[in-house]
């Protein structure tokens, strides 16, 4: 036991604290610096400062490195400064963002928010009256027959690319990326210019689920082709030899072996229409009433939701519904993209 | 059906320790495959046999195998050997028409299983490669299942009826040489395994479904000389009741478990068949040059 205990488990690739101190010491004086170039140039502001900043300090890392190892440690120094600068540069809007709506949208948190409807208060009532249960449920009932319309089409359309492969795998590959690219606008267009004015002749949830699932199916099918392509095809030869059909190697061999690649498609798929404003402004008519009918009469969503009250709105009371709004739409969002990180991180240590 | 269960799984096989000696001390090729020439009963065994008829295959415009006319009689190993490029796997998987699955494949020749020939029109490929079964290279257990589901996957997938399916199991796990080892966790996934024991439980799987005839494509390459001892073990086992074809680079393997080799040699051009022998034969009287050059480690 002494024995053991003689050899401590040591990291000597980690900086020491001569080195420590010089990457503290030069954070300090690109801080300083930036602070005297703000005064000594037009520079000013936030944003001044932040470009102030990342000129001084990554100009002193690199001085530092270039002194301490030569110019390929230099080289590196830059990269890695530039790099950190950029993570930093994405993170802000994403920040900025989550911390505005939380802020501005628990205030206009309510328990009536989920057993009202704004059938019988306008925007700029007082918060407590009136509610989201119209926008919630339109959402949960468009979003879910859109998933019923998308399931189906894009995990055959993945499974023809990746299992089929037939001669029209190239054209329809290249279809499915050109439509991911669909401005979600033209997606509404297009089912009021093809079905609701010639056919239908009224704004329905329905028309609002025929437009998501057309922005939908690109994302569900290209994830879903991605993941299917990482089975090795090892695997479906194994099938295949032990006297199976295609089908039943499909079905007992391959889908398994992905079905959490699947799943993470499908929650990927949801989240990127759960908030489509306007092709349900569009086509769904947008009702205040609770409505649970898909095929009659207007339906709300909480895109809807937003956009009304943001446009028809001017007091304290109607800002409140629209930060009250993005927040619920943006939890959905965030749970959603959790689930999905959760089932396929299962996925790769199974 | 149950033709098994007649075969002593224990004494039939070979003494551990004499024929890890075979493995492990340098004799010559020869010797080893006259050792096992001894060895084989006389008696002509069950199983059905395999005719390849002027075979040759195409991957788009490359020959790739050229005339290949071969017979496996039933119940004997026959090992493919030749260095790597001259057509052995790409020849196997003719035999149980898998070359098909390769975009751009094509085919001349015939191959026949109990007289007929699989590539017939009218043919049930599925039930071609039920009777005509195969081990890959690389271990591939199915990932989403467990160990006694892989070995009964293939009763599943060709949606076989089998009435007692925990003897089955029990049955090929025993054949395959892995029971001992997996027997109290048949409820684990295959990933548990080792890459020896994964592809003791892909042959495993492959008997399940009984063939007639196995294909091997080089099933040891990724393993340790243990694992290798081990299924070289099995293979012996099986040619009892089965027809045998094994590709291998390993000469030493070669000698150990076939009756028949057969070498193969592509100068450039399409793999050719260039002689195949019994394997004592090949390995002590070879008649082509080309082949005594290949088995005297001369070239290749």
């Amino acid at each position: 036991m002494s024995k053991i205990e003689q050899v401590k488990p040591q990291m000597p690739w980690l900086p020491t604290r001569k080195e420590k101190s010089q990457k503290l010491l030069s954070f300090i004086l690109s801080v300083a610096a930036s602070i005297i170039l703000l005064f000594v140039t037009g520079l000013n502001g936030k944003l001044g400062w932040v470009i102030a900043f990342f000129i001084s300090y990554v100009s002193i890392s690199f001085i530092t490195e270039f002194r301490r190892a030569g110019v390929p440690a230099a080289q590196d120094s830059l990269l890695t400064s530039v790099s950190r600068f950029a993570i930093f540069l994405a993170i802000i809007p994403i920040v900025s963002i989550l911390s505005t709506v939380i802020s501005k949208g628990w205030r206009g948190l309510h328990w009536g928010l989920f057993t009202q409807d704004m059938s019988q208060a306008t925007v700029n009532d007082p918060i407590q009256n009136g509610g989201m249960q119209a926008a919630i449920l339109g959402t949960l009932l468009m979003v879910g027959l859109a998933l019923l319309f998308t399931l189906p089409i894009s995990i055959l359309t993945a499974l023809y690319l990746t299992e089929i492969r037939g001669k029209l795998a190239g054209i329809v590959r290249f279809l499915v990326q050109a439509m991911s690219g669909v401005p979600s606008i033209v997606a509404g267009l297009f089912i009021l210019s093809s079905i609701v004015y010639p056919i239908t002749q009224s704004f329905s949830g329905l028309m609002g689920a025929l437009a998501l699932s057309i922005l939908m199916i690109p994302t569900v099918a290209r994830t879903a082709e991605e993941v299917l392509l990482l089975i090795p095809n090892d695997l479906r030869e194994a099938g295949l030899a032990l006297g199976a059909t295609q089908w039943r190697t499909v079905a007992m061999v391959v889908v398994p072996a992905v079905k959490s690649g699947l799943v993470t498609a499908i929650i990927l798929g949801v989240a990127r229409i759960i908030g489509e404003t306007a092709p349900l402004i569009l086509v769904t008519g947008g009702g205040d009433a609770t409505n649970l009918n898909p095929v009659s009469g207007p339906m709300g969503s909480i895109p809807f939701y937003v956009w009304k009250a943001f446009l028809l709105g001017g007091s304290e009371e109607s800002s409140q519904r629209t930060w009250a709004g993005i927040l619920v739409l943006l939890i959905w969002v965030l749970f959603l993209f959790i689930a999905a990180r959760l089932i396929s991180s299962r996925t790769r240590k199974g | 059906m149950d033709t098994h269960d007649g075969v002593p799984q224990e004494n039939s096989q070979p003494e551990p320790g004499e024929k890890m000696k075979a493995a492990t001390t340098p004799h010559s090729l020869a010797d080893v495959a006259n050792a096992r020439a001894a060895k084989v009963p006389g008696t002509q065994p069950i199983g059905s046999g395999l005719e390849a008829r002027g075979v040759h295959a195409w991957f788009g415009k490359k020959h790739a195998l050229k005339d290949v006319t071969l017979d496996f009689a039933a119940g004997t190993v026959t090992a493919l050997i030749g260095p790597s490029g001259c057509g052995k796997s790409t020849f196997l998987r003719t035999l149980n028409r898998m070359h098909e699955f390769i975009p751009t494949a094509a085919l001349a020749g015939e191959v026949l299983l109990g007289g007929k020939d699989i590539y017939a029109s009218g043919t049930d490929v599925t039930k071609i490669r039920l009777r005509i079964g195969m081990v890959f290279q690389k271990p591939n257990p199915f990932p989403s299942m467990t160990i006694g589901q892989n070995v009964l996957s293939g009763i599943k997938l060709a949606q076989l009826k089998v009435s007692n399916t925990d003897d089955l199991m029990e049955e090929c796990l025993v054949r395959a040489g892995l029971w001992e080892e997996v027997k109290d966790r048949l409820g684990e996934h295959a990933s548990a395994l080792s890459g020896g024991q994964q592809q003791r439980l892909c042959i495993a799987r492959s008997l399940a479904v009984r063939p007639e005839v196995l294909l091997m494509d080089e099933p040891c390459s990724a393993l340790d000389p243990g694992s290798t001892f081990r299924i070289e073990q099995t293979i012996s086992e099986l040619s009892q009741t089965m027809t045998v074809v094994i590709v291998t680079h390993n000469m030493q393997q070669a000698a150990r478990v076939s009756d028949y080799s057969a070498f193969m040699l592509s100068d450039g051009g399409p793999g050719e068949l260039i002689e195949v022998a019994p394997t004592n034969e090949l390995f002590s009287r070879p008649r082509d040059k080309r082949t005594e050059d290949y088995v005297t480690g001369r070239f290749g």
